[in-house]
């Protein structure tokens, strides 16, 4: 309001000025015509002697301005008002800006959500992932998390260290709650303490679990997350204190945690505290995630040395039990490789967002020469104008302030037009982003996209504007206004900047386009590797866990198992059934264990670490994984517990050299386990993904001889995943029959992680078909850019030069001749600007190294494909105009003059 | 691009003070204000219109003055100038500062003039 009564006051002012300025006039003629002269002439001497009235007025109006804000704003009125002038122009610029800068804010608020900011924990960059290498540990220790803490190691470390003010291990499992309605499985997270006053996030009712809650013989409690006390219990206050039923254990709810809080990249129901008994504490499992918070000041290099000195001390401590050694571990050489927690979290998603936040860069700086094209032609229209202004005595920064105001107001409506596109780009990215992108649910426009948009916008208005500046601001009076351009055709240098953005342009497009090619190549490779199963569409797979509550042994646990199978197996439309501890690309390993061959003398006296996994009968055939040698195993088998196992292809190659050589060897696991018959060789399967090579596997049979026990007696699996081949896998109608199967056979069983294989597929490949799409989508943009540019540079050049034209032709050239002339203009442009590109995309593809698979960065196929198919393009973007200048008509080209 | 319009008649303030001076025993529009200097001073002073006017809207933005619809002694509408209280004082200040420059620089010239 103060704003506008300001304005308004203002313009009253200068209606008060002018009124004072006319009466001061007439009055001094009147007082001149009092002392005789005529009318005329007395009007004329006032003017004379008052000087320049718009000058006066202008200088008094002043005082009430900001003169350099005043003139900036009326060359932004200008803008505006040629702007409206021509609306395709405005139109076409301001359209690609907002697709341009709009991609670019998106992309770059996920890449700012999940690399940039800080993890949603107070202090965050003081807690630390527990990393632990161990190189000699084989397959237990993966690139994903190293190797995992066991509890016995959690409690040397926490004990003992010095660096840390807190730390604890956590792990996921599913948990049956029962009590509340249907039975339900949930998502839990089983925590130590130490992990939640690490993440120092308080709750938003009740307490953390106290030291009580710990202890194995103190009282069962539990704590929920936000999301599941909405869901089950409405948001009810009085809920805490209340108790459930958590696989048969009667808990008490002693806390709620606030809305957003993630137990660090899981989504979880509940939190379970652990309840470690040091009584029966072994050196194993590694199978727990560890995190710390540092004291202040302590270095991630001075915690890796404090905690290097106790990992001897935790060997001296524990034990496997009597007749073990517990310095065997000497030989994982496990050393602390600590690391900040949010580094754990992104991961490698790094290279992919970087890849494609490059991209979308690339392409915004095609579009921006696209722009600059169009307005070096403006500039050019008004080259008389600024001339005039020159003469004028307009300087060089007034004159480049003029032409920046333009630009730098093109780039801001761009800008905002680009907040739109920004919205809808976030939500496509999310929507067709890797299904593990990590930190998915804080990615949000919020005010550092929009700040990255405001920069964007000036700085695209800023390098868009300045070439014309460069080339236009220096105009001489004489050169514009000489009319040069009426009598003699363009010269070299006129056309020097816009061809160097051509060039520029087909540089850039052609590094886009390789990136793309080879993503594209390497997608076609993964998708031509074989992954050891088939007809993944077809095969539904579901996790069910049984817990003690329904069968307290092994043996009913087997027979439920069994019952569910055939159950299954009665569902109309099903072909087989199966079950394993776990289903390749499923994201978890069942176990790692050592594995020795009969007859073999192994380094350092102990055998390698093997992945492990337990299958039912039929598990290969439902799968479709094809038994290469000796046959699979049949439920006989599996009720005697016989003493046999499976083994993968290129285990039995290793081993014995080849898969039939296999049948009828034996493998065991320690020196004083029994041996084992290998009865059967499957195909190797890629279990870690499609991108990663197929690890040996030893399958055993799901039900087992437990390799402790002695004399031994069958052990079992409570956690498998069922696989059913079937036409209606992934159907809601299969999933409630499949059910209604589970429960004829126990009605507190509940289904978990209803996936299709084809699902589990495609997720490991989504990391390169999201990079394919967004570099496909690029690279054709920026194909379709580069075509503009060069179609608009040959037609703008053929426009200015068809009077040469003519005079060519009325000269007797030949119009193929002058056809070719313009072709192979734009062929030499392509031709500088594909070299250029190809000398930068072999350098930048090494970077793309790690998204690659089966082909080189510098794959041939690719590096001769694209030139080819850029100077195809040039040809055909070039050759329109070429055919309109050998259509020219020489009489009317001359006429024209 | 307008150069500076700080042009003034004699030194900085002094056109401002004549202004103010001669608002002061009464509101005039603008040719009067020219007419009263001129005649007042016998012709030694003339006020530039190129100056009197920016002056004027100056002084109006800092307060020193307002301005009302009138008419003309000969009776076309314009604009009469006032002399507000914060214009007074600014005069009155001025005028001190004034007379001890003028001492100083008669006091100056008497010496050098021995």
């Amino acid at each position: 309001m103060q704003f506008l009564y300001g304005l308004f006051r203002r313009s009253r002012r200068y209606n008060d000025l002018s009124v004072s300025i006319q009466e001061h006039i007439a009055e001094r003629a009147d007082e001149l015509m009092d002392e005789g002269m005529p009318r005329a002439q007395a009007e004329q001497r006032a003017r004379r002697e008052f000087g320049n009235v718009a000058l006066i007025e202008q200088r008094s109006r002043e005082a009430w301005q900001w003169p350099a804000l005043e003139s900036i704003l009326a060359d932004v009125k200008l803008t505006f008002r040629r702007l409206r002038k021509s609306p395709g122009f405005a139109a076409t610029v301001l359209l690609t800006l907002a697709i341009g800068i709009g991609a670019n804010t998106a992309v770059f608020s996920v890449l700012n959500s999940v690399l940039l900011k800080p993890l949603p924990y107070p202090d965050s960059d003081r807690l630390t992932s527990l990393w632990l290498d161990a190189p000699g540990a084989d397959g237990l220790a993966n690139f994903n998390s190293g190797l995992r803490l066991s509890p016995s190691m959690f409690l040397t470390f926490a004990e003992h260290n010095h660096s840390f003010e807190s730390m604890g291990i956590w792990a996921m499992r599913y948990a049956n709650v029962t009590g509340i309605a249907q039975p339900d499985q949930a998502n839990a997270a089983l925590v130590s303490g130490g992990v939640l006053e690490s993440l120092g996030v308080p709750p938003v009712a009740g307490k953390w679990f106290s030291t009580a809650d710990q202890d194995p013989r103190g009282s069962k409690t539990v704590m929920l997350s936000y999301g599941y006390w909405q869901r089950r219990f409405g948001g009810e206050r009085g809920v805490i204190g209340h108790v459930i039923q958590v696989d048969g254990v009667t808990r008490e709810i002693v806390g709620v945690m606030p809305r957003g809080f993630r137990m660090i990249d899981q989504d979880f129901d509940l939190l379970l505290p652990m309840a470690l008994d040091r009584a029966t504490l072994r050196m194993y499992p590694f199978g727990y995630d560890g995190i710390g918070r540092l004291k202040p000041g302590v270095s991630l290099a001075q915690a890796d040395a404090d905690l290097a000195r106790l990992v001897p001390l935790w060997m001296d401590t524990w034990s496997n039990g009597p007749g073990t050694n517990s310095h065997s571990y000497e030989k994982w050489r496990i050393a602390p490789n600590f690391r900040s927690l949010k580094l754990k979290v992104v991961g490698n998603i790094g290279s992919v967002l970087w890849v494609v936040m490059a991209t979308v860069g690339l392409v915004m700086l095609i579009a921006c020469t696209n722009v600059a094209n169009l307005l070096l032609v403006r500039a050019e229209s008004r080259q008389q104008e600024l001339a005039v202004r020159a003469a004028l005595g307009a300087g060089l920064w007034r004159t480049a302030r003029e032409l920046l105001v333009e630009s730098v107001a093109l780039g801001l409506m761009g800008g905002v037009l680009s907040i739109g596109v920004a919205y809808a780009g976030l939500r496509l990215l999310v929507a067709i982003g890797p299904a593990d992108l990590p930190r998915m649910s804080e990615i949000a426009l919020d005010g550092s996209s929009l700040g990255f948009t405001l920069l964007l916008s000036v700085f695209c208005g800023l390098l868009f504007g300045l070439i014309p500046v460069l080339k236009y601001a220096r105009t001489h009076a004489s050169a514009g206004l000489l009319g040069a351009n009426r009598t003699v055709s363009a010269s070299r240098a006129r056309h020097r900047s816009r061809n160097a953005l051509v060039v520029a342009q087909v540089a850039m497009a052609l590094v886009l386009l390789v990136s793309a090619l080879l993503m594209i190549r390497t997608f076609a490779a993964l998708r031509n590797v074989e992954p050891g199963f088939k007809d993944a569409a077809h095969l539904q797979t579901v996790n069910i866990w049984i817990p003690e509550l329904q069968a307290p042994d092994p043996h009913t646990v087997a027979q439920m198992q069994r019952n569910i199978a055939n159950q299954l197996a009665a569902i109309p439309g099903v072909t087989s059934v199966g079950f394993a501890a776990g289903v390749p690309m499923d994201g978890n390993d069942p176990n790692w264990d050592l594995m020795a061959v009969e007859g073999k003398k192994y380094e350092g006296g102990e055998p390698p670490l093997r992945l492990y996994n337990y299958v039912s009968p039929g598990y290969f055939h439902t799968l479709g994984t094809r038994v290469v040698a000796g046959r699979d195993f049949t439920w006989d088998d599996l009720n005697n517990v016989l003493p046999m196992v499976m083994v993968s292809e290129n285990f039995a190659r290793e081993s014995w050299g080849s898969a039939a050589a296999a049948i009828g060897k034996r493998v065991r696991k320690y020196s004083s386990s029994p041996w084992q018959q290998v009865i059967g060789v499957v195909e190797d399967v890629r279990v870690h993904g499609v991108d990663d090579k197929a690890p040996a596997i030893v399958y055993w049979p799901a039900i087992f001889s437990d390799r402790y026990a002695t004399p031994p007696q069958m052990g079992g699996l409570r956690f498998v995943t069922y696989v059913i081949h079937s036409d209606r896998a992934g159907t809601t109608g299969f999933l409630n029959e499949m059910q209604q199967a589970v429960w004829s056979v126990n009605g507190n069983v509940p289904l978990a992680t209803v996936e299709t294989m084809q699902n589990l597929y495609s997720q490991s490949l989504a990391r390169t078909s999201f990079t394919l799409t967004m570099l496909a989508i690029a690279g054709s943009m920026a194909l379709g850019l580069g075509i503009i540019g060069i179609y608009g540079v040959i037609s703008y050049t053929v426009s200015q030069r068809t009077r040469e034209i003519g005079i060519r032709l009325a000269l007797g050239a030949q119009r193929s001749e002058l056809k070719w002339m313009f072709v192979r203009s734009a062929l030499v442009l392509t031709g500088v600007g594909v070299a250029i590109g190809l000398v930068t995309a072999a350098a930048l593809m090494r970077l793309m190294k790690s998204l690659l698979f089966g082909i080189s960065p510098l794959d041939p196929f690719t590096f001769i494909t694209v030139p080819l198919v850029l100077a195809a393009c040039a040809a055909c973007a070039s050759y329109l105009p070429a055919r309109r200048a050998a259509a020219v008509n020489p009489v009317e080209a001359l006429r024209a003059e | 691009m307008a150069k500076n319009p700080e042009h003034r008649d004699l030194f900085p303030g002094a056109l401002e003070i004549m202004i103010l001076q001669s608002l002061r025993l009464k509101p005039m529009h603008g040719y009067a204000l020219v007419k009263h200097i001129k005649e007042v001073s016998d012709n030694l002073l003339q006020v530039e219109e190129g100056s009197l006017y920016p002056a004027l809207q100056r002084m109006l933005r800092e307060g020193w003055l307002e301005s009302e619809v009138g008419v003309s002694s000969k009776g076309r509408p314009t604009r009469i100038y006032r002399l507000k209280e914060a214009g007074l004082r600014h005069l009155e200040k001025e005028v001190v500062s004034f007379e001890k420059m003028f001492t100083g620089i008669t006091r100056v010239l008497a010496v050098a003039g021995v």
